[in-house]
């Protein structure tokens, strides 16, 4: 699946939008990512990870009451790091790896002393790649855009 | 009389499921189709089966159709049965599809609509011709890009509201919407659980149906306001957390019909409008789903119901096709005790009608 979506938009919080940089990343990344960062701390893991459902609702008629539109698959997991600190993901799909995973670099962005390490080692380049895939996606759908020749313009050319 | 039910079998049952592991396989000499091939590949098919099976996984939607053949009802039945064994964590909040990354937006009924009519992957105005260059591989060119990406896309009915000429959204209930996986189907069944039923519905149901309204059946002479297709971001609101977060993104496809609509005494002439959401790039799924929907009002809306798409049980009870499949398909269970007495029934009533004939006989 394409991971086009909205960009994060501004009223969110730093850490709401580290959160959805994580969420649309897949595991090898973040692995590899985390790699150029060390050392990291010892952690462990409070809950999870675990897979379930999420049920996905809907509004009537695009802006109205809500409905149950049908379930999908999510995976958590909490993790406590040595020096104390918690980190939660909530990713979709059923990924364990990245979970956890996405639950370490929660903590760890929680830290003062890692926080811009981080956030330039793992969080903006995955950032930049996903806005990337949003661009390409969106610069495809313009170029199907349908540009109207009215008719009265074609008689009146010769 | 009720099911009897027989033993004996295993090991033809057993013979019958190697057999039919080896005809899945097929030929050996053939590569194995990979899930990931299928996911990628027979996209359509897969969201069909996560629209109809209500489970958005597009790998294990991929594994369903890999397991059944490509029997698609089938793989629907294998996702629901999945999903029973997975505990839900959350609902999600309502997803914001006016905001969502549009890689399709067309609409029917305004021709210079803001961010203009954005055709997408479509298989509108190809030919229809088998295209045999696909029988072999090849590399498949980068689609072009234009320079500036499109943005986001308000509704197109939200063009009209302000005149007053198409009905508004219900305004959001108090309580919580219906759940049909937690509370059976009971009647009558508001407009939050008919969506939830027509989202997983058959799409060959609906598609009947949709069709059944615009040959007259409960006709709505309807009007495809806005189709879209793209990547809406799903939120949920973890207790532990207390805040949104975003947990990925959904492909969907939305459709909004707008319906004539004379009036009422009470209610100026306005259009109405039917509502069509599904998993995926799924665009006839969800035009039938909209124009079910506004069948379904007829009642709210003061029209006569007499077709069938108007009947909401009717929908209702028959739209889902893994009870539909459940139900047909037991037929081919063993009844030999129910049609034994049946068939003692048939000959003494034979033997009760030949007896008085002898008689008039003699």
């Amino acid at each position: 699946m394409d991971a086009a979506a909205d960009p994060p938009s501004p009223g969110l919080t730093e850490r709401q939008r580290w959160m959805a940089v994580l969420a649309r990343a897949n595991a090898a990344e973040l692995a590899a990512l985390l790699e150029t960062v060390p050392p990291l701390p010892a952690y462990r893991r409070l809950r999870g990870p675990e897979s379930g459902l999420v049920m996905l609702r809907g509004r009537t008629g695009g802006a109205g009451a809500a409905f149950n539109l049908g379930e999908m698959t999510v995976t958590r997991c909490t993790v406590r790091t040595d020096d104390g600190l918690t980190g939660h993901a909530y990713v979709a799909g059923r990924d364990a790896r990245q979970a956890e995973l996405a639950a370490l670099v929660d903590a760890l962005l929680q830290d003062a002393t890692r926080h811009s390490a981080v956030q330039q080692a793992v969080i903006n380049p995955l950032a930049e790649a996903q806005q990337r895939r949003r661009e390409r996606d969106g610069r495809k759908a313009a170029a199907t855009r349908v540009d109207f020749f009215a008719l009265a313009t074609m008689r009146a050319t010769p | 009389m009720a099911y009897v039910a027989v033993k004996g079998g295993e090991r033809a049952i057993d013979n019958a499921h190697a057999w039919l592991a080896e005809t899945r396989r097929g030929n050996p000499d053939v590569p194995e189709i990979g899930v990931a091939q299928i996911a990628e590949q027979i996209g359509r098919a897969v969201d069909r089966v996560m629209g109809e099976g209500s489970l958005f996984d597009r790998e294990l939607a991929a594994l369903a159709i890999k397991q059944s053949q490509g029997d698609l009802i089938e793989a629907a039945f294998l996702l629901r049965a999945y999903r029973t064994t997975l505990p839900r964590f959350i609902h999600s909040e309502p997803v914001d599809t006016a905001g969502m990354a549009i890689r399709r937006r067309i609409s029917a009924t305004f021709k210079d609509l803001p961010g203009g009519q954005i055709l997408g992957p479509t298989y509108d105005y190809t030919h229809r011709l088998l295209d045999f260059a696909l029988a072999s591989e090849a590399t498949v060119a980068a689609a072009p890009e234009a320079s500036h990406p499109v943005g986001e896309m308000a509704h197109v009915h939200s063009l009209l509201r302000h005149e007053g000429l198409l009905e508004n959204d219900e305004p959001a209930a108090a309580g919580e919407p219906g759940d049909l996986t937690r509370q059976p189907l009971s009647f009558p069944a508001p407009r939050d659980v008919r969506l939830q039923a027509l989202a997983r519905g058959d799409e060959g149901f609906l598609l009947a149906l949709g069709y059944s309204t615009q040959r007259g059946w409960g006709g709505t002479h309807p009007f495809a306001g806005e189709i879209r297709m793209g990547e809406a971001v799903v939120e949920i609101i973890p207790p532990e957390l207390g805040f949104p977060i975003d947990i990925g993104d959904i492909t969907l496809t939305e459709c909004q019909m707008i319906n004539q609509f004379k009036g009422s005494k009470t209610v100026p002439a306005q259009f109405t409008r039917g509502y069509g959401l599904v998993f995926g790039h799924s665009e006839r799924k969800a035009m039938a789903m909209a124009l079910v929907d506004r069948a379904m009002r007829a009642e709210e809306l003061g029209e006569d119901v007499t077709a069938p798409a108007q009947n909401i049980e009717f929908v209702l009870y028959h739209s889902d096709n893994v009870e539909g499949t459940g139900f047909t398909e037991h037929l081919k269970l063993p009844h030999y005790v129910d049609f034994q007495s049946e068939l003692e029934t048939v000959r003494r009533m034979r033997r009760d009608m030949a007896a008085p004939m002898a008689e008039v006989a003699q």
